[in-house]
């Protein structure tokens, strides 16, 4: 009976489990070519159209460099990408050196207000930016209406309250990915060179910070991409006369379709490419 | 073995009344957890000293103190007699290796054994050949441009040994090194492990849950439990006069009949089963009648004699029945009925005749069991 | 270090043990106090007090000039859940993301489970191609879908040469939603794969063995083991999703309202703004995304007991 059963199980699953799995696969597969289509025809599309000569940019009608001439010879777009890679050095920096002081914190101690300090590092990552960008931007005008009563001078939004905002939001950044890399991290060898004759400062400058690198650099890389490729808070917060690329985009963007757009969004691209790649890079290296 | 070794071996002895490292009463608390209760003990030079226990009983953690990887809620550490309770790591005269090596991946090989080096501030045209010494003494030359990962298990154990090894230290700890190395790898380290020993002369402590490996390389053994040292010995006294019941378990194997005590004298003590069995075996100190005991007899030292031989009124002589045999190659492991409620094993080695079958016991047979009182141990916990 | 010579406390006094712990007590202090007061301070100072401040800001009265007149009200609160123009922008925006979230869900499960079933030397390849257009700038990203379906536009161009008539495609509700799915797919595939990584698939043929259908094993062992990705991959869809206004915007036409459309407006544009209802509005934002939240976490925690 039992045997007859199994018999009949064996004979019947492989030939019908296989042809369900072909049809399964079928679909799964179809599913994932259309979604890699979907995910990057826009693209494609996006830099083929920075080399078309149409006023428009929404067909071909010849190839042309013209967009990109234009781009480098407008002061106000290139101004804005100045100001965008002055304000993501100096918020990387920052938010990075805080953050990594932080994470080492975070990882190494156990302190009364810990899980505070734990949620007060993850809700910048998991609230919206608006809210972020709102709350930044009611708080600098309050802030600055208090100085202003206080010392007499009035204060405007500029790019410092811009870098301020963008290490507030990276700091969290950061720290994650520092910890991973001091989660990863084994403590018995700061006890190996403690035991080889190291002090507790040689330890994290001979063994710690080479061993933690690839992910402050990873880290690093993230808060400049962020910093980078942020338009909510740098619209909200960036004052007048003080223009960053991804709001003049924005601004372009909403009033018409023009290839300076492509070429400009081309360059985007492969910056952020470049320093995505290059983050991975480090953080492969361990 | 080198020069540099020999001389330092020898000055150390003379240094210190020949003790290495002493516990004074160390107690280390976690919580309200004792992971060390009270710990004393004697290391001396040039000794090959093992804690062993079951993992929890707080032997890693008294070798952690040693290193100064943790320090003691009280009691004192002398390093050859001075007190160093409270010295952070880095200043104690003791290198460690570590269970998982510890080998800094960032780091080639050469570099690894130069840390502690470079860390004391050897000059550089000292520092290369002591490294390439070390790294000889282990046979890895030519491995030193090598990093860490780009080796196999063992040759990483032997990269620890040399890192630490190179720094000569006073005494050198090792916190189970061997676990993570297969068992063909685990033998031949072992060897390696004592012969270098035997060689630098320098103490060796090691930590292990492996009584084989401990009895195997130890020149005295400290067993341990829920963190107490319960019995020091060389690895004779250890496994042929255990202390008490856990030893004995621990150590080996073998066979509990519990009962009272009827009668005690002269080093032997006798106790009576619930079911009437009575057996005689060496007994450290006097007992009194009546009180609980635990009689303690390895397997291997069990006799077995064919029904007919022997004096059954004999002392320690019981008419037993076989009940199961196991044929593991070179013993045969037999399980015998002494009475209603109680069994015991019985190893014999197979130096018999190999295609008779009449060499070996068939279950259901009548046999005499023997056991010399001198090889039976009347255990009081 | 002095490895020989005479003992150095041989007898003597030491120093006693809970001193020298008080000692270590107080520089690891100190210690972490130079770690941590950084970070705790700039996220204190430029992160809570500005949620704090519009907190107190949403119980203010707002001034005829755009100025925030320090008078406490609950009007701002009524005027939200009362006024059709900001519950339908409540009820919009919740709405497009749950849609959002459910096409993500429904489109990057396969996607997931497709690259988690792929020989071990593709999977990293192909999580990478999904994560490639998820570094270029978000706007950059919207913008492409305009010069896609725009009037003369690339699918409408398409049309007028096969002899189609023109398709308004642009500035619908429709194209608002492709756009946000288009944006937030990525951060649905990753958690998902995170664990369908980490699932056993021979939980599947062992429930095979035991009589269940490929589809009533997916419901009753696939799913029920990978609900932690699931909600984890929810919530990061769903919460960009809702404060959104570039995408509506951009593809919507800014035909209807979003909360973030909204909030845009009664902060930077409107004549005059209006600060005290913004805040407002963000607060209850931040109140219905602390819910779920939370309700995410229990969830989860729940799966691991």
């Amino acid at each position: 009976m039992i045997e007859a059963t199994s018999q009949t199980k064996t004979v019947a699953r492989p030939a019908s489990a296989s042809e369900r799995t072909s049809l399964g696969g079928f679909a799964l597969l179809a599913n994932a070519v259309l979604l890699y289509t979907f995910l990057y025809v826009p693209i494609a599309i996006l830099v083929i159209f920075s080399f078309t000569s149409d006023q428009f940019g929404v067909r071909w009608t010849g190839f042309t460099l013209d967009w990109y001439a234009r781009l480098f010879a407008n002061e106000r777009l290139m101004g804005a990408a100045l100001n965008t890679l002055y304000v993501a050095l100096i918020s990387t920096v920052a938010s990075t050196i805080i953050g990594t002081l932080t994470a080492l914190a975070m990882e190494r101690y156990r302190f009364p207000g810990r899980s505070g300090m734990d949620a007060l590092l993850y809700l910048p990552i998991v609230i919206p930016e608006i809210v972020m960008a709102v709350a930044l931007l009611a708080f600098s005008a309050f802030a600055f209406d208090l100085i202003q009563s206080i010392t007499g001078t009035p204060i405007r939004r500029n790019l410092t309250t811009v870098i301020i905002a963008h290490i507030a939001f990276s700091i969290s950044f950061v720290v994650v990915v520092v910890r991973t890399s001091l989660k990863n991290f084994d403590r018995r060898l700061e006890e190996a060179a403690q035991d080889l004759g190291a002090s507790g400062w040689q330890t994290f400058w001979r063994i710690t910070f080479p061993l933690i690198l690839p992910g402050i650099i990873g880290g690093a890389l993230l808060a400049f991409t962020l910093s980078l490729d942020d338009f909510i808070i740098s619209l909200f917060l960036s004052g007048p006369g003080t223009s960053l690329l991804p709001v003049e985009v924005y601004n372009k963007v909403r009033r018409a379709v023009t290839p300076e757009i492509n070429a400009i969004s081309t360059l985007m691209l492969i910056i952020s490419i470049a320093l995505v790649g290059l983050s991975q890079l480090a953080q492969r290296r361990r | 073995m080198p020069l540099w070794l020999s001389v330092y071996a020898s000055q150390e002895i003379a240094l210190s009344d020949g003790i290495a490292i002493e516990l004074r009463d160390v107690v280390k608390a976690f919580g309200d957890v004792h992971a060390v209760d009270h710990v004393s003990l004697q290391i001396r030079d040039g000794e090959f000293f093992s804690l062993l226990g079951p993992s929890g009983c707080g032997k890693t953690t008294s070798l952690r103190m040693i290193a100064g990887f943790e320090y003691p809620t009280s009691g004192k550490i002398l390093i050859h007699g001075r007190e160093m309770s409270s010295t952070p790591p880095y200043q104690r005269p003791v290198n460690t290796v570590f269970q998982s090596y510890a080998l800094f991946p960032h780091m080639s090989v050469e570099q690894n054994v130069a840390f502690g080096l470079e860390m004391k501030r050897v000059p550089k045209a000292e520092l290369g050949p002591r490294v390439q010494e070390a790294l000889e003494m282990v046979r890895l030359s030519g491995y030193g441009a090598r990093r860490p990962r780009q080796l196999s298990g063992g040759q990483q154990q032997r990269v620890a040994l040399a890192r630490a090894l190179v720094n000569r230290p006073e005494v050198l700890l090792l916190d189970e090194p061997l676990g993570a190395l297969d068992q063909k790898l685990r033998k031949e380290m072992q060897l390696e492990l004592k012969g270098l020993q035997e060689r630098v002369g320098i103490t060796f402590i090691f930590v292990t849950h492996d009584q084989e490996e401990a009895l195997t390389m130890s020149d005295r053994i400290a067993v341990m439990s829920h963190g107490k040292v319960l019995q020091v010995g060389t690895p004779t006294e250890i496994y042929e006069r255990p202390s008490c019941r856990f030893v004995a378990d621990f150590i080996g194997e073998t066979n509990f009949v519990e009962g009272r005590v009827v009668e005690s004298a002269g080093g032997y003590a006798t106790i009576e089963t619930s079911d009437g069995i009575r057996l005689r075996g060496c007994s450290a100190r006097p007992l009194s009648s009546g009180t609980v005991a635990t009689l303690s007899i390895r397997p291997e030292k069990v006799r077995l004699l064919p029904q007919g031989e022997g004096n059954p009124s004999a002392e320690n002589a019981l008419p037993v029945r076989v009940e199961r045999i196991n044929y593991i190659g070179s013993d045969t492991r037999i399980t015998v009925r002494i009475s209603d409620e109680r069994t015991l094993n019985a190893w014999e080695q197979n130096d018999r005749s190999t295609v008779d079958r009449n060499a070996y016991w068939q279950p259901g047979e009548e046999s005499l069991l023997v056991c010399p009182a001198d090889n039976a141990l009347v255990l009081t916990e | 270090m002095r490895p020989y010579g005479p003992p150095l406390t041989h007898g003597g006094p030491t120093m006693a043990l809970d001193t020298l712990q008080k000692q270590r007590q107080r520089s690891s202090r100190l210690r972490l106090a130079g770690l941590l007061g950084p970070g705790a301070f700039w996220l204190t100072l430029f992160f809570a007090m500005p949620l704090v401040i519009i907190l107190l800001y949403s119980f203010m009265t707002a001034g005829p000039r755009g100025n925030v007149i320090w008078q406490a009200t609950f009007e701002q609160y009524t005027t939200l859940f009362t006024k059709d123009i900001y519950v339908n922008a409540y009820t919009r925006s919740i709405w497009a993301s749950v849609l959002t979230t459910l096409i993500c869900l429904l489109i990057g499960y396969p996607l997931a489970l497709f690259i988690a079933r792929s020989p071990q030397a593709w999977r990293t390849p192909l999580l990478f191609l999904i994560l490639i257009p998820f570094w270029t700038n978000f706007l950059v990203r919207i913008y492409a879908w305009q010069i896609i379906l725009s009037n003369n536009g690339l699918i409408n161009s398409a049309f007028q040469a096969l002899g189609l008539p023109t398709q308004t495609l642009l500035y619908t509700e429709n194209a608002t939603l492709l756009g946000l799915v288009y944006g937030e797919l990525p951060f649905m595939v990753l958690p998902l794969y995170a664990s369908l990584d980490r699932f056993d698939f021979t939980l599947m043929e062992a429930a095979a063995d035991l009589g269940a259908s490929r589809w009533r094993a997916f419901l009753r062992v696939m799913l029920p083991i990978t609900m932690p990705g699931i909600a984890a991959g929810s919530v990061l869809v769903f919460i960009p999703t809702i404060g959104q206004f570039v995408v509506s915007e951009l593809l919507g036409g800014a035909k209807v309202d979003y909360i973030g459309n909204l909030l845009q407006r009664l902060f930077l544009r409107s004549n005059p703004p209006n600060w005290p209802l913004g805040s407002a509005m963000a607060v209850v934002m931040m109140g219905v995304l602390m819910i779920l939240i939370m309700l995410y976490f229990r969830s989860t925690t729940e799966e691991d007991r």
